[in-house]
């Protein structure tokens, strides 16, 4: 895997190459806002981390004790869990910009 | 010596009320914090805004058996639980124990993006979780504000919070809400908006040095509360709140007297000393005599087997025993039967309300029949006269509340002018004794007054206060027509009557003198002229036994010349002298 080094002021930690992304998505129960969000962060790894990424959706309503682990406040919330360091983005991520930031993530190419 | 005088002045039906177990918080708001809604505490930093918040949950864990969560913003748990600790709240305990859930929300807004809508659900999940993990009653949120300045939309910010509050209303867990002062609101966010149940503020003032913290109850919805401000602070135990006006003028009084431990002081308030229970103030210039007065008082009040509590503010325990010692009272013996507590502070040491409560903190512990405060005055160095007298008012209010005598010492400059701050303190006064100097004669000499005594007849005397190696003595001041004389004019004046009465003496000794010789004078004629009549009568007996013996001589004379004669007829004759010889030549 390759990454361009590129000058952003935002982003004081770039993301160690990996094999795997991993992802989270907490959502509580099957809300327009979780599955906004889902399909939304679908899309942009399906883009920029194909083959390389691994959502796990965890329900809180379901498991509410994860959410203290995680520092969860907002839903939904994604966090990304490798590389590392631990990175956290919350909403209905419709703003792809802020989204690529967040996860400190470049088109490949 | 709790003093519930506050609370029956609000009618008894109200709101169901949560008590918060924190001392005088529940009696200012009438029974504690609104049930199952929750109440926001504001102040800037520093002013104790989570210690209440903590002990708002430790109190309701162990006194009211109603667990707590407490939602930390700002702290993490491992620094909560240290913190606590140092006030005794065994908060790790509680945890291990499930009667507490503490859950550190950590909000790092450099690690958060956001992209897009999101709502707060995460946040109600975790409180509902910790909320039925342990049947929590009593939730905190310390600080909610730290969510404004990690999340950057507000506009979702402030409707989840409004969700917030409903929702934990209809939890009916009973919440404080911590929230920083903002420069021109409560809150710097204006919680306040959404918080409209009750709302308390913290404040920590500085005023001339010394910090003092106040409470104030801004809004109870639906409940009478004490709108004033009350200083509060934090000690070893908590939080205590302590209303100044927190009696109605209600305490019972005793008729019974108590000794001064001067039996001529005693003599002077109608014979018996004080009334138990009444508070006495005792005002002087410096260095007449009222600590040793005081002194006295408390060892009088040992001796009856009570205990007495010394509250000096001037002088180190030792020292007053030392200087005691050297007129004759032996404090230390007393001392060691723990019938006498010194307790000696300087007054800059902290603020009034410290004070105050270290003195409630200190009486409770051990329950004297007799406080002192020597002096008072000391105490207003540490704050203004208005606050003083506020904080006489308090202490003489609780200690009347439990029946304990207070004698109270104030330190006057002027001779004869009295202090403002005294004026305004007399009269919350009992008795009033006033010790001071009269210069004169190229000396300065101390006198007593009663100036008032409540309930009691007193003398109008002034009396001169001797302080002696063998103790107090008071002694009739001489009153001349030159005014009250003291000291050396006063001994002079005794002089001059001592040596009257001696002359008097003298006179009537040379008097009596006189009239026993004359007395014996006559005695020796009565007895000479006795003598004389004692030396005729014995002349006049002799003289009769002469005559007798010369007529019976005669008689037998004239019987032998009859028989000479040969006189037959002539028997025994009167021969008693009667007849006179016959034929005699």
């Amino acid at each position: 895997m390759k990454t361009k080094k590129v000058k952003r002021p935002a982003a004081n930690s770039h993301p160690r190459p990996v094999k795997l992304w991993q992802l989270r998505l907490y959502v509580t129960d099957q809300t327009p806002k979780s599955l906004t969000a889902f399909s939304n962060l679908k899309k942009l790894c399906e883009s920029h981390l194909k083959g390389r990424y691994r959502i796990t959706v965890i329900d809180l309503l379901e498991r509410p004790q994860l959410a203290k682990g995680d520092q969860i406040l907002a839903i939904p919330t994604v966090v990304r869990m490798l590389p590392k360091p631990v990175r956290t983005i919350i909403g209905n991520l419709s703003d792809l910009e802020r989204v690529l930031v967040g996860l400190d993530l470049r088109p490949v190419g | 010596m709790k003093n519930n005088g506050h609370k029956s002045a609000f009618p008894a039906v109200q709101l169901p009320k949560c008590p918060t177990g924190i001392q005088g918080l529940d009696e200012i708001t009438g029974g504690g914090l609104p049930c199952g809604r929750p109440t926001l505490v504001c102040g800037g930093a520093g002013c104790g805004k989570t210690l209440l918040a903590v002990e708002f949950l430790v109190r309701g864990a162990v006194q009211f058996g109603e667990p707590g969560v407490f939602m930390a913003f700002e702290e993490t748990e491992a620094e909560l639980k240290a913190n606590v600790a140092s006030l005794g709240f065994d908060l790790a305990g509680l945890v291990r124990r499930k009667k507490i859930m503490l859950d550190y929300v950590r909000i790092d807004p450099g690690e958060i993006q956001e992209s897009g809508e999101y709502d707060l659900e995460g946040l109600f999940v975790r409180l509902g979780h910790a909320i039925d993990s342990i049947g929590a009653k009593r939730v905190v949120l310390d600080t909610l504000e730290a969510l404004f300045a990690g999340l950057r939309n507000e506009a979702i910010l402030r409707a989840e919070l409004r969700r917030l509050f409903r929702w934990l209303k209809d939890k009916g867990v009973t919440a404080v809400i911590t929230a920083e002062r903002g420069n021109d609101q409560l809150t710097r966010h204006g919680l306040e908006e959404y918080v409209s149940d009750c709302v308390i503020l913290l404040d920590h003032r500085v005023f001339d040095q010394i910090a003092t913290r106040h409470l104030r109850v801004i809004k109870y919805r639906g409940a009478l509360h004490g709108t004033n401000e009350f200083p509060f602070l934090i000690g070893e135990e908590g939080i205590s709140v302590l209303p100044i006006t927190s009696l109605g003028l209600n305490h019972k009084v005793s008729g019974e007297r108590i000794a001064t431990g001067i039996p001529r002081l005693d003599a002077m308030l109608g014979g018996r000393g004080f009334f138990r229970g009444s508070s006495i103030l005792l005002t002087g210039t410096p260095g007449t005599g009222k600590t040793i007065v005081a002194a006295n008082f408390a060892q009088a009040a040992c001796r009856r087997g009570e205990r007495v509590l010394f509250f000096s503010f001037e002088e180190s325990p030792n020292q007053i025993i030392r200087n005691m010692s050297s007129i004759g009272l032996r404090l230390e013996p007393l001392v060691q039967r723990d019938l006498l507590r010194f307790h000696s502070a300087r007054p800059s040491l902290y603020g009034l309300e410290m004070h105050l409560a270290t003195m409630f903190k200190e009486i409770a512990r051990f329950q004297p029949s007799v406080v002192i405060v020597d002096p008072i005055t000391s105490l207003i160095d540490a704050g203004s006269d208005f606050e003083t007298k506020g904080m006489v008012t308090r202490l003489i209010d609780y200690l009347k509340a439990g029946q304990v005598t207070s004698l109270l010492t104030s330190l006057t400059q002027g001779s004869h002018v009295l202090q403002q701050s005294e004026m305004a303190m007399s009269s919350l006064m009992d008795s009033w004794l006033l010790l001071q100097d009269l210069e004169g004669n190229g000396e300065r000499n101390r006198v007593l007054y009663v100036l008032k005594a409540r309930g009691m007849a007193h003398s109008n005397q002034v009396r001169e206060f001797l302080i002696s190696d063998r103790g107090i003595d008071l002694v009739d001041a001489y009153i001349g027509p030159s005014g009250v004389l003291t000291g050396s004019a006063r001994m002079a004046q005794e002089a001059l009557e001592k040596a009257a009465v001696v002359a008097g003496k003298q006179e009537a000794a040379r008097r009596k003198r006189e009239l026993e010789r004359k007395h014996a004078a006559l005695e020796r004629q009565i007895s000479g002229l006795r003598s004389d009549y004692e030396t005729q009568a014995v002349e006049l007996r002799r003289i009769d036994e002469q005559v007798g013996t010369r007529a019976r001589a005669l008689t037998t004379e004239r019987a032998a010349l009859g028989r000479l004669r040969q006189v037959e007829d002539m028997a025994p004759a009167g021969g008693n002298g009667n007849s006179k010889p016959k034929g005699q030549p």
